[in-house]
């Protein structure tokens, strides 16, 4: 039997989620299919950074826009997603790594974009007082925070669902096609019909976008975490680092998430990762160094989401170069779960307005196809 | 709770409880001698605070978290007494390692 | 044969086989790998062989046979035989990771490494069924097994006010060897639905003639003789401020409250999954143990290629069914590794017959003792998650507002992310949001088990060996 709905939207993770809940918000009725469970791979399980700090400028606006969003996140979705902002820092570990932070905040500026602060040793020290003590300064972004990524996007689908957005768990989305103007697709027996597909399947959206003639560089990553027990409250802000492959962050319940991009084996077709506990062990000797109070802390556990990850580390987030009616908002390259409710918010601009006044311009899937030169 | 059997005639091994002496046998694990001393042994959760005794003694359910020689959250069931081991029984403070 | 060796920490990087657990599917497939010649590391958690039935069978204090009885002296044959096989042996060893590469990460003295196998043999066992009951987390309230284990590994008895309560053939072992050491119950409250014995008759024939039957009738005689056991008890509690004071229980309707200083709990045992799952392999929920059983061949592999599953781990069968699934996934081994070293070893169809007479029995025992839904299903307030202090009301609440699965919950609640990672809540909550949800507990699923499947420390981990790439670059200069 055939549905109709007004957008089809492939993937529950953040993106898709909040992409279902703007439409709701402006009147359209979505149908969301998600093959697992609605943050069942990367929206789920990431390490919840809410970020502006430190990204590529081609996506600072919309991260910016974003950021509006989680402040007042509880309002959106009637969960607080136990978002809190105690600012994000990234370190820097030696002069040289110090003079590039303060090249970054100065091409920033003159970019206009003020979110980024260059801070001292003293001011490091009293954002981060059990840093290492050789840490000349940094960078914060003092309206970043973190977020449960998994009660986040649980929290979007409920709202989009509890808007009217029927919300497909369980099976996959197969057999897209675009037939008579309109985009259908098969979940198990049935079939949705929509004028809109919104291809947001995260670490399987390359192989649709392929599908419909539109390949992607695009490859599947793991981004390992690991937890401790909790541990008494000694650091407020989530931190980077400039040089090194790492995050850090403690909870509220005292457990301390420890992350930064080391890469899992991914295995798509299982659903599963294979941890690399080599690399683990290189996160936890820069933790060792970095915070020597954290020596002692029990890991309990280590675990990887699947995503995609493109050539040029940004998103795809605009139509499609090919076809009427479809959207592409994938590819987030390990940094998606921040632009999460503003990238759904865009996508639902430029399907109902055909255009936004955010600028994401360098984002579109135009450019692995154009002949000019890529970055 | 407990006493020992009369029949047990296993070489004495002194451990420290708290910085006070206890008594205990080779082959004890740390939380047996802890529950044959009759002392007040209860750990606090780094949750609630609630106080705890060991429940399986074989190693899973983790309520018999004890700091032992210095290192926090080690399994008291599974590791056997040594003379002079220093046992302290943690109240939850969520102290790094502890 | 040439003696075993037994060390502090593994003495080479590769085995042929790696047995996960020294109890006796551990000891048995050990004994058979390494008496073939092939290169034999067992490593496990405890400071001596035996797992939890044969606790402490090289040093437990209580030396007259008859107080432990000849179920437990039975595993010295099977030691000695391992002793003697020529396999290397670690204890106090935690396996903390395992993969599908066959690569385990193992800790021993709190450092910690890798070992690679050709074949992994996990005998990891089993623990006991959660008890969620009001008041379960209470200090002396404890599992019938800790005291068993302390009885054996150090001669402690019960001697304040004691009561065991549940159902199951070990709560009546227990109670015998505690009477035989000269320690205190004051009463057993047994838990076996009536109707259960109605259920079991179609299994009894098989009963009646296999060895429990026998066993088990003289030891329930021996412990009647000597405690008041009360039967039909439906309902449970443990009570106290801080400290077990009493025990409530509804028997025939009428509600009795007991002072006790020790409440022992016990409604049977199930497979100790954590390592398994975390390794990938696949499992099923079963429904008459009401458990979480690995899917398995007759030679007890698994899912995951090079790995096979013995003992307990591969589903309720007891001690003699362990050490003939041992001896089963070891010749597998055997036939895979040194084809050759097969002819000296017992024919395959003698194995399998082995195994087919230990497990006669075991479905009649499973359905008797089939616990109660009000013993596995808490509510209210009862705690679920003993690590996080999660009720049952918590968990309920949190599927109300679309927590539909175990890992779903997880971010509501935090269940199963303490450092128990689930062994004494996943049961319950797999049960507990079935019901709720009107799903089987199959559909519902269970807790994606993940490395370190025990918590490591950071210090532990940092000092790990260094990856190829770190290597060449401190080599490069």
């Amino acid at each position: 039997m055939t549905r109709l709905a007004d957008a089809i939207i492939v993937g529950g993770g953040i993106h898709g989620c909040s992409t279902a809940l703007h439409m709701c918000l402006a009147g359209m009725k979505p149908v969301l299919i998600e093959k697992d469970y609605a943050g069942r791979h990367a929206s789920g399980v990431n390490a919840g950074g809410v970020r502006q700090l430190a990204r590529h400028v081609a996506e600072i606006p919309l991260s910016i826009r974003s950021m509006e969003i989680w402040a007042r996140i509880e309002q959106l979705v009637d969960d607080d997603c136990s978002f809190e902002s105690h600012g994000q820092v990234l370190v820097a570990e030696n002069a040289a790594e110090l003079e590039n932070c303060r090249a970054r905040v100065a091409e920033l500026n003159a970019l206009g974009f003020t979110h980024e602060e260059l801070i001292d040793a003293a001011e490091l020290r009293r954002l981060v007082p059990a840093v290492a003590e050789t840490c000349p300064g940094g960078v914060v972004s003092r309206r970043d925070g973190a977020a449960n990524p998994a009660q986040t996007t649980t929290a979007f689908r409920r709202k989009a669902a509890a808007l009217g957005a029927t919300v497909r768990e369980g099976i996959a989305a197969s057999n897209v096609r675009q037939h008579d103007g309109l985009w259908q697709v098969d979940v198990g027996a049935d079939t949705y019909a929509a004028p809109v597909l919104v291809n947001a399947a995260g670490a399987w959206a390359g192989r649709i976008a392929a599908s419909l003639g539109e390949p992607v560089p695009v490859e599947t990553v793991a981004p390992m975490l690991m937890i401790t027990s909790r541990v008494q409250h000694f650091i407020d802000p989530v931190v980077i680092l400039r040089g090194r492959k790492l995050s850090f962050k403690q909870f509220a319940n005292g457990t301390v998430l420890i992350g930064g991009g080391h890469l899992a084996v991914p295995d798509q077709d299982r659903n599963e990762t294979m941890l690399d506990w080599r690399s683990l062990a290189v996160s936890a000797r820069t933790v060792f160094e970095l915070f020597p109070v954290m020596r002692a802390a029990m890991i309990t556990r280590a675990w990887a989401g699947i995503e995609a990850r493109t050539r040029d580390d940004l998103p795809v987030l605009g139509p499609s170069a090919r076809h009427k009616g479809l959207y592409h908002q994938f590819g987030f390259s390990m940094h998606g779960f921040q632009l999460g409710p503003a990238a759904g918010a865009v996508m639902t601009e430029l399907i109902v307005n055909g255009g936004t006044q955010t600028r994401i311009g360098d984002l579109g899937i135009d450019r692995f196809h154009s002949s000019q030169p890529q970055r | 709770m407990f006493k020992r059997i009369d029949q047990d005639n296993r070489p004495r091994v002194q451990i420290l409880v708290d910085g006070a002496a206890l008594e205990a046998r080779q082959g004890d694990t740390v939380s047996s001698a802890l529950l044959a001393s009759g002392r007040d042994v209860r750990r606090a959760t780094a949750v609630s605070g609630a106080p705890r005794l060991p429940y399986c003694m074989m190693g899973v359910c983790f309520d018999c978290l004890v700091t032992i020689d210095g290192v926090g959250n080690r399994q008291g069931c599974l590791v056997p007494v040594a003379d002079g081991m220093q046992i302290e029984i943690q109240k939850g403070k969520r102290e790094i390692g502890r | 044969m040439t003696t075993s060796l037994v060390t502090t920490t593994p003495g080479r990087d590769t085995y042929d086989v790696v047995v996960i657990g020294a109890g006796p599917a551990g000891l048995a497939a050990t004994a058979m790998a390494a008496g073939a010649g092939l290169s034999t590391l067992l490593v496990d958690e405890n400071a001596g062989p035996g797992g939890q039935v044969w606790r402490a069978i090289a040093s437990t204090p209580v030396k007259a046979p008859e107080q432990l009885g000849a179920d437990y002296w039975a595993g010295a044959d099977l030691v000695a035989e391992v002793q003697a096989s020529g396999a290397e042996i670690v204890h106090r060893a935690t396996v903390w990771s395992l993969d599908r590469q066959l690569e385990i990460g193992v800790s021993v003295g709190g450092m910690s490494s890798f070992i690679k196998a050709r074949r992994v043999i996990l005998a990891t066992g089993a623990l006991e069924r959660p008890f969620p009951i009001p008041g379960w987390t209470l200090p002396g309230v404890m599992t019938a097994g800790a005291a068993q284990t302390m009885l054996k590994s150090s001669g402690l008895v019960p001697d304040g006010r004691t009561v065991i309560a549940g159902q199951g053939p070990l709560l009546w072992l227990l109670a015998a060897q505690i009477l035989r050491l000269g320690g205190r119950i004051d009463r057993i409250l047994d838990t076996t639905e009536r109707r259960n014995y109605l259920a079991a008759l179609p299994h009894v024939l098989d009963f009646v003639t296999s060895p429990y039957f026998a066993k088990g009738l003289a030891m329930m005689r021996e412990v009647k003789a000597r405690v008041p056991v009360t039967t039909g008890v439906s309902e449970l509690a443990a009570a106290g401020e801080g400290q077990l004071a009493s025990v409530s229980y509804v028997a025939g309707g009428r509600r009795e409250t007991i002072p006790v200083d020790l409440l022992l709990l016990h409604q049977g045992v199930v497979p100790n999954v954590n390592l398994a799952m975390a390794a990938g392999i696949e499992h099923r929920w079963d429904d008459r143990q009401l458990c979480w059983s690995p899917l398995l061949d007759a030679d007890g592999n698994t899912s995951v290629a090079g790995i096979a599953i013995a003992g307990d781990g591969a589903g309720i069968g007891g001690a003699t069914v362990a050490v003939a699934r041992g001896r089963i996934a070891a010749r597998a081994a055997i036939e895979a590794l040194a084809p050759a070293a097969t002819a000296k070893l017992a024919a395959e169809n003698v194995l399998r017959t082995a195994l087919a007479q230990a497990e006669r029995g075991r479905s009649f025992l499973d359905v008797l003792f089939r616990p109660a839904p009000q013993f596995r299903i808490p509510s209210g307030d009862t705690i679920v998650c003993r690590c996080e202090e999660v009720s049952a009301k918590d968990i309920l609440d949190a599927v109300a507002i679309g927590a539909t699965g175990p890992n779903q919950l997880k971010a509501y609640r935090r269940t199963g992310m303490g450092p128990c990672q689930g062994r004494l809540c996943g049961l319950t909550v797999t049960q507990l949001m079935a019901q709720a949800r009107g799903k089987s507990p199959q559909d519902i699923g269970y807790y994606r088990l993940r490395a370190p499947v025990k918590p490591i420390t950071l210090a532990e981990l940092a000092a790990m060996p260094q990856t190829e790439a770190d290597v060449k670059a401190v080599v490069r200069g």
